[in-house]
């Protein structure tokens, strides 16, 4: 019998033809790059460092011991091996009760024990992936869409949109305040999508922020839930990073905006949650939904039979998060690693005249790049990361990949690596940003002032001034010396 | 209150069936044998809880399997830390090396094929949003799973057509029976992107010979749509003859392999539903390719990976397991059947599965799908067994049962037995045949290899094997 091949992808979905996947895009090449030759301190040196990649690594000495002190927490040792045969067989979709119940209490700690989370509302996914994924089946119908503040991780291309056949609306974000969502903004996003004839569903916000690693004022927070109330529309909050607050101000989670604002409609009201970057767990898959709408919820639980988390994780995880000793040190501890790294990282950049976002949160800070770009462009940007990327070796995010609106933003992860690490890494940059500002600087300074004086963004002056005020630069660089 | 979507609201998961109506009756009332014993027995639930001892032991013995004991915690970050969509090589080299020893080694699988998946469940997700569009449709042979009509069709907007299969030749699939189904959907315009085959079978607990699946092969060839294999129980196949896989057939013959895929898990071989191991292994690379991407939505805690991984490497305790497995599904479904068979009851020849295909037909006051209700709610209310009606698995002919017997302990099943016993007593009397004729013509029929025979002669006559309560016991001395 001859067997016609007919074309390939006529015999697949358009789901697994298109690229709606989103790896094409640069946030994977610099994994590529990595991949291909990663830094390491004796064998290879010269490799390229991680900081693409939002991991906490710095508690598990933590986690390691707790572990050893409890032995029961596991079903393969002598202590726990009596509940295996009970927790290898459960499949329940309602989770183990004791996992719901420690995940729901963990989650009243994060947000600084100012709510009491329900744990028959903790409905489990197969990590934040999956609970984005899964929300987006509830509330939106192929052709729907979302907004979402840029810059945004990029992720959410696929999470949000592959499978479920929705659509992106970005909420513009500017550096000249800060990237704050502005109510403008979400008002500018919404009628943008009406002109497009797009069915807008809700929003949905990162808090505190990939990759700005901020976290939402509170006057930010109830503009948001009036906006959604007014337009009817869903507000779904990842708070992944909630733990990861390290500086003030506190952690505020949307369930704690609502308590006090009577005008909102919990229906609306949607929480995407996962220990990934709290815990630095990423490879166990905890993701968690948690809906105040009672149908959202019943059906979200539905669908996790479709990413359910290994019962032995769960099992693991109950015992963990049960023990309010623990959870307390760590919440303290991870803090306070947190808040030292991030120092050291920014402290170092400032004195070579880079400037990071003020934040107070997550595993990375969003790295101000612009007076070293060629040119003001995207096309500025991902030049400068190339070089970065291949010659300086270290792998970070340019905002393009983020969707940010402005180039010359990279987002730098610090949290994913040891001391030692951290000091070469900043070592290349520092050496990277002298080197390139003698370069600039080699120019007349009548050609480089004209140039940036054709900025083909709104903030040129902002721009200037900030570069050309002495006190953003730091005694040493080359930029003061060249004016002194 | 703002509207949410149309399959939130919709009823694509499948819960209104009647498939989990007697879970509930089950949760409200319970079975236990001190607490409980008037409560539903579940013999509704596809679990394999034979082996667990088996498992344990090993794992007293291999305490480097986790990574949280002394020896296996060094291991805890950088598994903790692991998200890579690929999985731990190690883990996907072991389930490789499972799949051909549970096909008696006659295939190869390699590991680079392995894509994770959140259990079957997500697995054949998956495959559907990887190989059609909304819209467009698979065929099913009946009876199915009922769990397919959402895994295969909730999210994804894909149809089922059924490929009716009927007790005449022991619902085996005909090529007639598939050109048939594929004509009609084409009559209404109905686009049909593959087939999908469960081999074992559940609910029959049979599998498919050689022959069977070349013409299977042959036929998607032949309307260049994509095969579908679901063979999570191929390791429950306790009797002779041997599984064949559709990985084994398509060595021999002419094929093309980009319509191939496999869908793997554990949860019913080795019995560990609640880990949520599942896999798609497809012979396309774009398949492949896409699928891996997709494993993001539904990756094995790398927790899993890592005891799953230790595991399935260790070929002595996997060959022993695999033996001790089919040896006790054998003897359970063995003395299950006879015991069925000395009070007139019985089911379709199987030599795979956790369930028999019981057959009650005689028992039906009409054929009709109603007369099946009212008998299954009798079953489940006065005979206090959830068992699950024909018709949630879409059968076509009213009068069949699954009932599972690999999920619960020996007392618990001579109970159920019992039960099932005096109902048929009260009820149905003249069903029930003297006891010695049956004994005789039921050795006859079964076909055994002479090994296994002889085991089965001493299991079916040794008084051990029944616990020293059971009634049958008490009646036969």
């Amino acid at each position: 019998m001859e067997f016609k091949r007919k074309n390939k992808t006529q015999l697949l979905s358009k789901i697994a033809t298109n690229d709606r996947h989103g790896e094409n895009s640069p946030y994977f090449d610099g994994w590529k790059a990595y991949d291909n030759n990663p830094f390491h301190p004796t064998q290879n040196p010269n490799g390229v460092i991680q900081m693409g990649l939002a991991e906490n690594k710095l508690c598990f000495d933590l986690i390691k011991k707790w572990i050893m002190e409890n032995p029961d927490a596991s079903i393969c040792t002598a202590e726990g091996v009596d509940k295996f045969k009970d927790v290898a067989i459960f499949q329940d979709y309602h989770g183990l009760k004791e996992f719901r119940e420690a995940i729901a209490k963990f989650m009243g700690r994060v947000g600084g024990n100012k709510v009491t989370f329900d744990a028959n509302r903790i409905v489990m996914s197969s990590g934040a992936t999956g609970a984005n994924e899964t929300i987006m089946f509830c509330l939106a119908d192929p052709g729907d869409a979302f907004l979402l503040p840029s810059p945004y991780y990029p992720g959410f291309a696929r999470d949000l949109r592959w499978r479920t056949g929705l659509e992106i609306v970005p909420v513009d974000c500017k550096s000249s305040n800060n990237f704050r969502i502005t109510r403008a903004a979400m008002e500018d996003a919404y009628e943008k999508a009406q002109k497009w004839n797009l069915n807008v569903k809700g929003i949905i916000i990162a808090n505190p922020s990939n990759p700005l690693g901020t976290t939402l004022d509170i006057e930010t927070m109830r503009s948001l839930v009036a906006f959604v109330n007014e337009k009817n529309i869903h507000l779904v909050c990842d708070e992944i990073y909630a733990a990861t607050v390290f500086d003030s101000p506190r952690f505020v989670s949307v369930a704690e905006v609502i308590q006090d604002m009577d005008c909102c409609n919990r229906d609306l009201i949607h929480i995407v949650y996962s220990l990934s970057k709290d815990m630095g767990i990423p490879g166990f898959r905890v993701g968690i939904v948690y809906s105040f709408n009672d149908d959202v919820m019943l059906c979200a639980r539905k669908m996790s039979s479709f990413g359910l988390v290994s019962s032995q994780t769960q099992y693991l995880l109950a015992s963990m998060l049960s023990d309010d000793g623990f959870v307390g040190n760590f919440l303290r501890e991870s803090s306070k690693r947190l808040a030292k790294r991030h120092y050291v990282f920014t402290k170092g950049l400032e004195q070579v005249g880079i400037s990071c976002l003020t934040s107070n949160a997550g595993l990375f800070f969003w790295m101000d790049m612009r007076q070293l770009l060629k040119e003001q462009s995207f096309k500025g940007e991902i030049e400068l990361w190339r070089v970065i990327l291949n010659e300086v070796k270290l792998n970070v995010s340019p905002s393009s990949s983020f969707q940010c609106s402005e180039p010359g933003w990279f987002r730098v992860c610090f949290a994913n690596m040891d001391d030692k690490t951290v000091e070469v890494a900043l070592n290349r940059i520092r050496a990277f940003v002298l080197d390139r500002e003698n370069q600039e600087s080699n120019r007349s300074k009548r050609c480089w002032r004209k140039k940036h004086l054709r900025l083909s963004f709104s903030s040129t002056r902002l721009y200037d001034e900030t570069i050309m005020s002495p006190c953003m630069i730091s005694p040493h660089s080359p930029l003061v010396r060249a004016k002194t | 209150m703002a509207a949410i979507s149309k399959i939130a609201t919709g009823n694509g998961h499948g819960e209104n069936s009647a498939y989990f109506d007697g879970w509930k009756a089950y949760e409200i009332n319970p079975f236990h044998p001190t607490d409980r014993p008037d409560g539903v027995i579940q013999m509704g639930l596809a679990e394999n809880q034979l082996c667990f001892d088996f498992i344990e032991k090993w794992l007293m013995e291999h305490p480097e399997a986790s990574i949280c004991t002394a020896e296996g915690v060094s291991k805890f970050k950088e598994t903790a830390l692991f998200q890579d969509y690929h999985g731990i090589p190690e883990f996907r080299q072991a389930v490789a090396k499972f799949m051909g020893k549970v096909r008696g080694d006659r295939v190869k699988f390699d590991p680079d094929r392995i894509v994770m998946s959140g259990g079957a469940t997500g697995a054949h997700e998956m495959v559907a949003f990887c190989l059609a569009d909304p819209g467009e449709a698979f065929l099913v042979p009946t009876p199915y799973y009922p769990g397919f009509d959402r895994d295969l069709r909730w999210r994804t907007g894909v149809e089922l057509v059924p490929v009716v299969c009927d007790s005449a030749n022991d619902f085996k699939i005909t090529i007639d029976s598939l050109q048939s189904a594929y004509h009609k959907a084409q009559e209404a315009n109905i686009k049909i992107k593959g087939l999908l085959i469960t081999n074992p079978s559940n609910p029959l607990g049979t599998f498919m010979d050689k022959d069977t699946l070349k013409n299977i092969i042959n036929f998607v060839n032949e309307k260049n749509i994509h095969l579908i294999g679901d063979e999570i129980y191929a390791a429950t196949v306790f009797m002779e003859p041997e599984f064949v896989s559709i990985s084994e057939v398509i060595e021999e013959v002419e094929c093309n392999r980009d319509l191939i895929h496999i869908v793997y898990s554990l949860s019913k071989d080795m019995g560990f539903p609640g880990f949520r191991v599942g896999i798609v292994y497809s012979y396309n690379d774009t398949v492949t390719s896409c699928a891996r991407k997709m494993s993001s939505f539904g990756l094995v805690s790398s927790q899993t990976q890592h005891l799953i991984a230790t595991m399935l490497s260790n070929d002595e305790f996997i060959d022993n397991f695999v033996a001790e497995s089919r040896e006790r599904l054998f003897k359970r479904h063995k003395y299950f059947t006879w015991t069925l068979s000395q009070i007139g009851i019985c089911s379709l020849k199987s030599n795979a599965g956790l369930f028999i295909w019981m057959d009650l037909r005689k028992l039906l006051k009409e054929k009709t799908f109603e007369a099946e209700m009212d008998l299954w709610r009798v079953i489940i209310d006065e005979v206090k067994l959830n068992v699950s009606p024909g018709s949630s698995f879409h059968c076509h002919e009213p009068g069949w049962f699954r009932v599972c017997f690999a999920n619960m302990d020996n007392y618990t099943m001579e109970i159920a037995l019992s039960r099932i016993r005096n109902f048929m007593v009260k009820n149905n009397e003249t069903m029930v045949p003297p006891r010695n004729k049956l004994l005789r013509r039921t050795s006859l029929k079964l076909s055994l290899s002479r090994s296994l025979s002889r085991k089965m002669d001493d299991f079916i006559m040794s008084p051990s094997i029944m616990s020293p309560q059971s009634p049958l016991v008490q009646a036969r001395t």
